[in-house]
């Protein structure tokens, strides 16, 4: 692109370069909306995006009169994930119950329960979950029926002592704490926005106040333009994201196994590649509204499907294939390595180059873009 | 039609000359909406926007875990271990690689192409001979993603657990059995409940967002207070703004209904009217936001911003459309109950799934309605004050 211009001037985009950071920062509203917004963000998503059941309450319907489904009922009071064990007199209760959504799952235990267990003939319990907490439901109902086994593996405790199916150890995060994933994710979708928005605003703002075409005949060219315009996010969003990646590990206490050159280098490719959709959107908008739509048009989607809130894997083969041309896709990879699982720099690698070819095809896209503008 | 027309207008006339002029309402409801409707990036948000969202949560967001791949090291020959992995590699949720070292496998555990192995061990015959020993197998995940590690776990576990039961020489022992029975959702896809919920996500980009960015930028250019200084009343002005608004966000509602109902096979067990009292409601606290946050901020980066980190954010993430708000920590529980689309959700995922219940219904839209009017009381006075 440089070399093309020819008229690449330093002093001038060291000019501009002061001019579009003061005219994003120089509002000290601005400033606090820029930086504080995202860290407090982090702060209460880390906590809230969860996908473990904690804290649910439980129906119980209970006809029989016998040890066994008080055994059950006890255990269920002392489940960590069950934050109250309702009682109720009637089938109608246990249904409203779950109707009104205060209990996730409502247990129907029958008359001869007991009397069944104590027999050896085993017993039946029937569990109605509310399916519309269909992934929360399914946990609840595994949660349950590994309840409901010990229960009867105690009745029936005669019977010889089951080898364990299997060992298991979770590598990276062994006790599975599910903020350890979820706060480098946030990293990226939260210096992503930011980045987004202020580089899809920065032309469309000059564009809607006038002042566009007046950059337009200035000697400024269009490189320059393009520099300069990324340049301020490029630098707003990176150190967004360094902040947040310094209070995963320093405040959140996550371990940042990998290497943090590597990971630095790699949001600083992220946040370029995102600048470069930013103004690919900024250099097609007449206005901000339409920029700030079409950030968000572009945001969205990309944050669904780049492996955050449900995994990659689980979607139709064409939409994976899709989700390879998204930045965050590639940069979630390399930030849940880098903190969790000390990934080599040669796994960093794989995830880097399509960050770096997506950042120089919007980038050209854009300044053409822009310099259709001219024509 | 001229003639209609003057005579409507005469109608009008006579019948609201009470506290505002309606004939001017309609006159600046017409403006905006005539605005509103000649941009491309409104129809972008209201109409193809929603269409993608509800695409993407009805395929690509998907709950549902299937071929998750793992490996799966044979360390035994015997012929229990070779029928154990005949069973790993015939169920549909894993896809195996097989190999026979586990070091093959731990590099592609740190890239993620595989989330987990299995260990068959060397004495897996003398184990399985050998009642309340060592465990049987060995499961290795992934444990940076925590959801699909627990899935790979569990999941492992149960294959053992069946292939034991058919393979095992003792009788099946009778035992205690929990028969869950999913409610409202029999076929237990992710979907139908994240299809509904993603309609308050689009309600709340167009009421919150895009009234705050079309608020924001009359006060941007200054053409707020030349419109503040005609005759025209700040509630016909502002009734003016948010109207076609409202409008939008409407049809935007019954257009994703629809294609949620038609395309995405969601279920609609409750009555059209309920939701669209529903949706009507939640423009309130919508709309008032939006306002709220255009009235504060002035100019449009700072309101797309706070638009961004107040609305969207909070309703994309507190509204326990994607997370259970019971499972997180007080605090933020405290602060869901002041996020207006988390009473939409919930009322959403049940006019769709489960039907008419009033006593869902009702607490909702009174909080709906509440927390609407506290914005808009809000925004009344921010706007008061910026102009003394």
């Amino acid at each position: 692109m440089a070399q093309r211009a020819g008229r690449l001037s330093f002093a001038r985009l060291r000019a501009q370069f002061t001019k579009e950071v003061l005219c994003t920062l120089r509002d000290p509203r601005s400033r606090m909306v820029v930086f504080m917004p995202p860290l407090l963000q982090l702060l209460v998503f880390a906590f809230a995006a969860t996908l473990e059941v904690r804290n649910v309450d439980v129906a119980v319907h209970n006809q029989d009169a016998g040890r066994w489904s008080h055994e059950l009922i006890r255990r269920l009071e002392g489940a960590g994930f069950i934050a109250q064990v309702r009682s109720v007199g009637s089938a109608g209760a246990l249904r409203d119950l779950l109707d009104r959504g205060k209990a996730i799952a409502a247990l129907e235990i029958p008359a001869d329960f007991s009397r069944g267990l104590a027999a050896g003939d085993g017993g039946r319990v029937l569990a109605l979950i509310d399916g519309r907490r269909s992934n929360s439901g399914q946990i609840v109902a595994g949660y349950l029926s590994a309840i409901a086994a010990e229960v009867g593996a105690e009745a029936g405790a005669e019977a010889a002592p089951e080898t364990a199916p299997a060992a298991v150890r979770h590598w990276f995060n062994p006790n599975l704490v599910y903020r350890w994933f979820t706060v480098p994710g946030l990293t990226g979708i939260l210096a992503l926005f930011s980045a987004l928005l202020i580089t899809a605003l920065s032309i469309a703002r000059e564009r809607e106040l006038g002042t566009f075409d007046q950059l337009l005949v200035s000697p400024t060219s269009t490189p320059e333009i393009i520099i300069s315009k990324s340049l301020p996010a490029l630098a707003i969003g990176s150190l967004l994201g360094l902040l947040m990646i310094a209070a995963a590990a320093g405040l959140f206490g996550i371990p940042l196994t990998g290497s943090f050159g590597l990971l630095a280098a790699s949001l600083v490719l992220f946040i370029l590649s995102v600048v470069g959709i930013g103004l690919m959107i900024s250099a097609v908008s007449a206005t901000q509204q339409q920029a700030i739509l079409g950030a968000f048009a572009v945001g969205v989607p990309s944050v669904l499907m780049s492996g955050f809130a449900t995994p990659v894997e689980n979607m139709p083969v064409l939409l994976q294939w899709l989700a390879q041309g998204i930045p965050l896709t590639h940069f979630l990879v390399i930030v849940e390595g880098s903190f969790l699982k000390a990934m080599p720099p040669g796994d960093i690698f794989m995830n880097l180059w399509p960050l770096a070819v997506i950042a120089a095809v919007t980038l050209t896209l854009a300044t053409m873009f822009v310099r259709g503008r001219l024509q | 039609m001229n003639r209609v027309r003057h005579r409507r207008g005469a109608e009008i006339e006579g019948a609201a000359a009470r506290r505002f002029d309606l004939r001017r309402l309609l006159a600046l409801i017409r403006k905006e909406s005539l605005q509103a409707w000649r941009d491309p990036s409104t129809l972008l948000i209201a109409f193809v926007l929603p269409a993608v969202l509800l695409f993407l949560f009805a395929y690509a967001v998907s709950l549902d875990v299937r071929r998750v791949r793992i490996g799966l090291v044979l360390e035994s020959q015997g012929a229990s271990a070779q029928a154990l992995a005949a069973a790993f590699a015939a169920t549909p949720y894993l896809d195996v690689t097989f190999a026979r070292d586990r070091r093959e496998l731990t590099g592609k555990i740190v890239s993620g192409a595989l989330r987990g192995y299995v260990v068959i061990p060397q004495d897996f015959e003398h184990r399985l001979a050998e009642p309340g020993g060592r465990p049987l197998t060995q499961v290795i995940t992934d444990g940076s993603l925590p959801n699909t590690a627990s899935f790979v776990a569990s999941y492992a576990q149960g294959v053992v657990q069946t292939w034991r039961a058919g393979a095992g020489p003792e009788a099946p022992r009778a035992a205690l059995v929990l028969e869950p029975r999913y409610w409202f959702n029999a076929e237990l896809e992710s979907r139908r409940s994240l299809v509904p919920g993603a309609i308050a996500i689009v309600m709340t980009i167009i009421g919150t967002m895009l009234t705050a960015l079309v608020v924001a930028r009359e006060w941007e250019r200054g053409t707020m207070e030349a419109v503040l200084s005609t005759p025209a009343s700040v509630a016909e002005i502002l009734i003016g703004k948010l109207s076609p608004y409202f409008v939008l966000g409407m049809l935007s509602t019954l257009a994703a209904a629809g294609l949620a109902i038609f395309v995405f096979q969601v279920p609609l067990r409750g009555s059209l009217p309920a939701l669209l009292v529903l949706s009507a409601v939640f423009m309130v606290p919508a709309l008032g936001q939006g306002l709220l946050i255009s009235s504060l901020a002035r100019n449009q980066f700072l309101a797309a911003q706070i638009a961004l980190f107040s609305g969207f954010l909070p309703a994309f993430m507190l509204s326990g459309f994607l997370f259970e708000i019971d499972s997180m920590p007080v605090w933020i529980r405290a602060i869901t109950f002041l996020v207006p689309a988390r009473y939409f959700v919930a009322s959403l995922k049940t006019v769709f799934l489960a039907g008419d219940i009033g006593s869902v219904f009702l607490p909702n839209l009174l909080t709906m309605a509440a927390i609407g009017l506290v914005f808009f009381l809000l925004a009344k006075r921010a706007t008061r004050k910026s102009l003394e």
